[in-house]
């Protein structure tokens, strides 16, 4: 069996000591009681502090586990969150872009619809939240496969079924549209999944910049594309969308 | 927001809330180019009290103007009016020659007058000045408020009978200081405003002489009444008179008629509610004021410029949003307010569990005082994912209970449903009050719709949209809810509810 990285075993010796009850120790405690230099106790103390998992106190400066810990085993974004933190800014996108509006997330081998915004003419809609969509052909399907690892492992489980002559199955070739959605920041699907509409997404990040979701437009391809490409306008629109919502979400600029 | 707007002209619009104030630049189809907003200092001197610096207020509305112009990137050119907005009833007395409050404003939470308005209402009751002013003797009210006022700051009632103080509630205050100030500035409050101060007549739309002389408050500092969407006057002096002078002020609504104007409700019959904290809901009853014998509100709607004045039923309840935050706070069984959708959706139903939320009272229809809240049909079977449900179910059966009073009072069925405020992000609460009302729930794709409400009014007054049709073109629907439910099933849950609510009633013993 390989050797044990030390440090690693070290930083792990570490949370133990501080878990349990509301522990706070010093530096020299932690040194002492693990039998390290405290220079390296530090050390391990400082890499711990960066990534959350131990926080200090600021006027006693003693070490304490971190926030980042506790959100390990339950993170998940919760869906209706998103949708709140979202309202906003995808009415401002269905607005702009005369076009409907939806907001994606990885749901069991496809994408769900989380929130629905009506295309603003006065036509009948019916509002699609709770509907399911594909993962391989949609542009939120494509934007989840990229961007998260569990979708994109769903992806190349899940049976790929060609809606349209322009529906792409070969995993090869979808890999390829996935490093694509990567370089660029977007997907699209021109009718991929149905005739005659047209879809471009981008990825939504939460704080700790995983992807939580995806938010597009999507609308008649003979309204979002010209020459048989997205409108460069409505790319922008969806991304500047996304975008803010991850701001919303707590996500830096990235 | 996500994309370059064209070029102006534009409107402002100034919400003067209950926690802060806000302006917001709107274009020519009711788009947000840009927001700025400000908290201010809730001070509670004692329990039951609540009060605003009005000075503090002031200084922030001037800095949330000049930032939502800077922040659009806009100059006086631009902008062809400023609406004002504001939280109703809220009650301010200020000398007209220093410009200086004499008290804090007394906010529409404040409880102080309890006791005076049970005076006031003498054998009669809290229905004393109902048939003239559409509304009960209670604590919110203006009137009353300012006597208090009058009676408590010393020498101030003789100051006031001298002429030298002056009334308003949040937009006489901010239109006075905007027009000038003490150097001649517009003293003059807007319908809707006046309609909550139980000292105007609804019917002739001037202070009712008899109840101002009841009340005790002298006609002399009372604002001119005017519509709710013509020029007041021009921004003139101070900080904003550098950036905005001339700029016609050209709206006043009270919020929650804002919000009716903004939801474009210009039909008799149309209603809006704003599901917040607690939950506003208004129906447009046209040019005649319904009286109501179901425990709602008659207030005005709105009027613009010379028109006939519009009317509306209003109905409240205490606690909606606020529910959800006591799940979350109190209870802790949830750690976001979002969470409670997810929360319900875990299960089908509630479990046979009702939740009725009479935290201070049964509010409309049945103001009840002596009411506290219950959780009824409790059984071992009932989780918490139950009780979440309960408690979004409470906020769609309250609905309904004010909607089919409204329908009692007016004899008009509601159509459609128009929905604002935060609420509206939960999808199943959202169709749960389609399915409860048996009528369509709708979203527009602005939120902002109080802001949006003042804007418009003050684009009519100054001819920048110039009819109502101009403004419905403007509406779209976000989103829409349909009726799921199966009749049989919607009648046995309400009349479960409707038992539920008999439980609350008569907990307190030494009430009613």
């Amino acid at each position: 069996m390989a050797r044990n990285i030390q440090s690693l075993e070290r930083a792990a010796a570490m949370l133990r000591l501080l878990g349990g009850g509301e522990r706070r120790l010093g530096l020299s405690d932690i040194a002492s009681s693990l039998g390290l230099a405290k220079g390296t106790a530090h050390g391990i103390l400082r890499t711990l502090q960066q990534e959350g998992f131990v926080e200090q106190d600021a006027a006693s400066g003693r070490y304490q586990l971190g926030a980042e810990l506790l959100r390990l085993g339950t993170t998940y974004l919760d869906v209706h969150e998103l949708r709140s933190r979202a309202l906003v800014w995808t009415d401002d996108l269905a607005r702009s872009s005369g076009e409907s509006v939806y907001l994606g997330v990885l749901h069991q081998h496809g994408v769900l619809i989380v929130h629905h915004v009506f295309r603003p003419d006065d036509s009948r809609q019916v509002l699609e939240v709770g509907a399911m969509q594909p993962l391989h052909s949609t542009a939120l399907g494509k934007v989840l496969s990229a961007y998260d690892p569990v979708a994109h492992s769903e992806l190349m489980e899940a049976e790929r079924k060609e809606f349209t002559a322009r529906t792409i199955s070969d995993l090869d070739a979808l890999e390829g549209v996935l490093d694509l959605t990567r370089a660029r920041g977007y997907a699209a699907d021109v009718e991929e999944t149905w005739e005659g509409i047209a879809s471009v997404a981008a990825p939504i990040h939460d704080r700790r910049r995983m992807p939580v979701g995806a938010v597009a437009v999507t609308g008649a391809v003979e309204r979002v594309c010209a020459d048989g490409e997205m409108r460069a306008g409505l790319i922008a629109a969806v991304r500047d969308c996304a975008r803010a919502v991850s701001r919303d979400l707590g996500a830096g600029w990235f | 927001m996500t994309d370059a707007h064209t070029a102006g002209p534009f409107i402002a619009a100034i919400d003067q809330g209950t926690t802060s104030s806000r302006c917001i630049v709107f274009d020519r189809d009711g788009r947000i180019v840009s927001v700025d907003q400000k908290e201010h200092e809730q001070i509670f001197p004692k329990p039951g009290w609540v009060e605003h610096n009005a000075a503090e207020i002031w200084t922030n509305v001037q800095e949330v103007v000049a930032g939502a112009i800077e922040k659009a990137g806009i100059t006086r050119d631009d902008i062809k009016a400023i609406g004002i907005t504001n939280q109703r009833e809220t009650t301010l007395l200020w000398d007209k020659n220093s410009g200086e409050p004499v008290h804090n404003a007394i906010v529409w939470q404040d409880t102080r007058t309890d006791a005076l308005c049970k005076e006031l209402g003498r054998n009669v009751g809290q229905d004393r000045f109902r048939r003239e002013t559409g509304l009960p003797l209670a604590s919110y009210f203006a009137g009353p408020k300012a006597r208090w006022l009058l009676d408590n700051v010393e020498g101030l009632r003789e100051r006031a009978e001298a002429g030298d103080i002056l009334f308003g509630t949040m937009d006489s205050w901010v239109i006075w200081n905007l027009t000038g100030g003490v150097n001649g500035g517009h003293h003059v409050t807007d319908v809707t405003n006046a309609s909550r101060t139980l000292l105007m007549n609804l019917h002739t739309m001037e202070w009712d002489e008899k109840i101002c002389d009841s009340i005790g408050v002298p006609r002399q500092m009372l604002p001119e009444i005017r519509s709710s969407a013509e020029v007041y006057g021009a921004v003139t002096g101070g900080k904003l008179g550098d950036i905005l002078g001339g700029i016609p002020v050209a709206s006043a609504l009270g919020d929650q008629q804002a919000a009716l104007f903004g939801q474009t409700c210009f039909s008799e019959g149309e209603a809006k509610s704003t599901y917040g904290t607690g939950t506003f809901l208004l129906m447009n009853t046209g040019e005649k004021p319904v009286n109501s014998y179901n425990g709602l509100l008659t207030t005005v709607g709105y009027r613009i410029g010379d028109e006939k004045p519009v009317y509306a039923l209003e109905g409240s309840i205490a606690v909606t949003g606020s529910l959800v935050q006591w799940m979350r706070d109190q209870m802790g069984l949830i750690s976001t307010a979002a969470e409670i959708e997810t929360l319900a959706l875990s299960v089908e139903d509630n479990g046979g569990a009702y939740f009725v939320p009479a935290f201070s009272g049964l509010f409309a229809p049945y103001w009840r005082s002596d009411a506290r809240g219950v959780i009824a049909g409790l059984t071992r079977y009932v989780t918490k994912a139950h009780l979440a449900r309960a408690v979004l179910e409470a906020t769609a059966w309250q609905t309904r209970e004010i909607t089919d009073a409204m329908t009692k009072d007016s004899g008009v069925e509601l159509a459609a449903l128009k929905v604002d405020g935060g609420m509206t992000s939960n999808n199943l609460l959202m169709q749960t009050l389609s399915d409860f009302l048996d009528a369509p729930v709708v979203r527009p794709m602005v939120a902002e719709t109080t802001c949006l409400g003042a804007a418009y009014a003050a684009g009519l007054a100054v001819g920048f949209w110039s009819t109502t049709d101009d403004l419905r073109a403007n509406w779209r629907r976000a989103a829409e809810w349909t009726p799921n439910m199966a009749a049989e099933a919607r009648d046995r849950e309400y009349k479960s509810w409707l038992k539920a609510v008999e439980r609350t009633m008569g907990w307190l013993e030494d009430e009613n």
